[in-house]
């Protein structure tokens, strides 16, 4: 017996090309990597008649300099985003990210558009089909209760990539294409506070590729609790980029992952600008972290944890960051 | 839907006919007969099944076959030979890097991936390297130790 579900794979060589295919194979999935989908697959969490793979089209294994700033093609495997010369000079963040997603093997045929776009995650969702079934299902899928929040009506599970924090507070741009053509939006519009539909790609999008703007004297870091040192999806994940001005903060950004349904932009960092980043400040930080962020019962280690552990990664990070010499 | 897959197994070249939803996995053990690809999971958690495809670590049950045209694949039946183990099989066997030995073809491929790419490893980058492949037996000290041993071997 096959441990997948029987599916058609379709190997698209051009943007028209996946349009066409899911206009003409309703249920159908895109596959890059496949570090997600397939083990989801053989958790038999979906059974898609058709798999549209991505990844040989045109630009989708591109990183360059372009006017507009770095422009990364989706199709990139993370483990090339850890070693890439450009990367790690132009968005270091970002390779410091990807190197955190899973373990090496992962990463040699993860691709980022993978990463961004990975399927929310729940202990009550990633398991096997005979647990979710002992357990009627649940909301996300198959079922009409979510036995983490039973009296609500949506989902929360936790959105669990490493890179699009990382991407947020570089001010990231996504490049979507579909049928209508290609747009570029924030890639903070990306995502939506939703579990079971976290992503806001029209029904034939692909994203096609982030573009970062070429920001002299930012330093950004990125750090993750999780609970094996490897493999492990971030129970909470932080990056923060900031900008030093003499003694002042003269620009700051945070994003979590982990925390929420969609990667999260925390707001309010404006008022901490022009001031020393001293132990207010830090404080300051880990209050509005605290303030944003909306854990729920979604992993073993408790939503209580995650939501300080969130606010203490923000605070430590900021605060070795601002101490860090300015980078050239 | 069943398609013609053509790819190099272990230098070899072979031709079979397999369906779309066939993992790699699936194929080596099932249809190419290489049991020695381990499956100790249901979806990339222990790396039993790392195998090489174009000499990067690969987890077999996490890939596609029919993905694999053209491409050359690696598993531990093209590591050594009966009775002539290659240096890292060698080193697991006498540094006893292997106890129930479930992991160690997966173990094996890992530390030969690393080993071509980075001869002379520091302890964290072998680390590094084996970070995505579980062992439930040995506590891994014997794992690195059996892979500085093959190391030193070469050196
Ligand atoms: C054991 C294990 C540990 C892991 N640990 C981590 C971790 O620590 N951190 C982490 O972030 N991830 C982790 N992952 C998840 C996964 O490996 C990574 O997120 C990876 O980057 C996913 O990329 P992929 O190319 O393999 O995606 P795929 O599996 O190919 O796709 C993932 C999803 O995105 C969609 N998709 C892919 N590309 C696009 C695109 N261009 N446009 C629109 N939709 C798209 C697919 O349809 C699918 O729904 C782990 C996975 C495993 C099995
Ligand atoms: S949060 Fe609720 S609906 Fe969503 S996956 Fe978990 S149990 Fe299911
Ligand atoms: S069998 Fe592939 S990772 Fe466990
Ligand atoms: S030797 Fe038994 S799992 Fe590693």
């Amino acid at each position: 017996m096959s441990l997948l579900p029987s599916f058609e794979l379709i190997r698209a060589a051009s943007l028209a090309e996946v349009v066409a295919a899911r206009r003409s194979h309703a249920d159908c999935r895109l596959l890059a990597g496949g570090t997600d989908l397939i083990a989801n697959l053989r958790h038999g969490l979906g059974s898609p008649a058709t798999l549209v793979d991505i990844t040989g089209l045109p630009g989708m294994q591109e990183i360059a300099i372009e006017p507009a700033g770095l422009r990364i093609g989706a199709g990139v495997a993370l483990s090339r985003l850890v070693d890439d010369p450009l990367i790690r000079r132009q968005a270091p963040v970002l390779a410091e990210a990807a190197a955190a997603v899973a373990g090496p093997t992962h990463r040699a045929s993860a691709t980022l558009g993978g990463n961004l776009c990975l399927d929310t995650r729940c202990v009550f969702y990633n398991q096997s089909e005979w647990w979710r079934h002992s357990n009627d299902f649940c909301l996300k899928h198959r079922g009409t209760v979510c036995h983490v929040a039973p009296t609500g009506n949506r989902c929360h599970a936790a959105y669990s990539g490493d890179t699009a924090p990382a991407l947020l507070v570089l001010g990231a741009q996504a490049e979507l294409g579909g049928g209508g053509g290609k747009r570029w939006i924030a890639l903070d519009e990306l995502f939506r506070e939703d579990g079971a539909a976290h992503l806001a790609l029209g029904a034939d999008e692909v994203l096609l590729s982030v573009r970062l703007p070429i920001a002299a004297g930012l330093t950004a870091g990125y750090e993750k609790a999780r609970l094996r040192r490897a493999i492990d999806f971030p129970l909470a994940g932080v990056a923060v980029s900031l900008r030093r001005d003499g003694d002042a903060l003269a620009e700051l950004r945070i994003a979590l992952t982990g925390t929420n349904s969609r990667p999260l932009l925390v707001s309010g960092c404006e008022t901490l600008i022009g001031h020393p980043l001293d132990a207010d400040a830090l404080q300051q930080i880990g209050k509005l972290v605290q303030k944003q962020v909306a854990p729920m019962r979604t992993t073993i280690a408790p939503a209580h944890y995650r939501r300080r552990v969130a606010a203490a990664l923000a605070s430590r990070l900021a605060a070795r960051l601002f101490s860090a010499p300015t980078p050239a | 839907m069943p398609m013609i897959l053509s790819l190099t197994l272990n230098g070899r070249p072979r031709t079979d006919l397999v369906s779309d939803n066939l993992l790699l996995v699936e194929y080596l053990r099932d249809v190419a007969g290489l049991t020695g690809t381990k499956r100790g999971c249901d979806g990339g958690e222990c790396g039993a099944c790392t195998v090489l495809i174009d000499g990067a670590p690969q987890h077999a049950c996490l890939t596609l076959a029919s993905r694999c045209g053209g491409r050359h694949v690696e598993t531990i039946e093209g590591i050594g030979s009966p009775g002539r183990l290659s240096r890292l099989q060698r080193a697991f066997h006498e540094k006893l890097g292997a106890q129930c030995g479930f992991c160690t073809p997966g173990m094996i491929m890992a530390a030969e991936a690393l080993l071509r790419r980075n001869p002379d490893p520091n302890e964290a980058e072998i680390r590094e390297a084996l970070s995505g492949n579980l062992c439930r037996c040995t506590g891994y000290v014997k794992i690195i130790e059996s892979v500085q041993a093959a190391a030193g071997d070469a050196t």
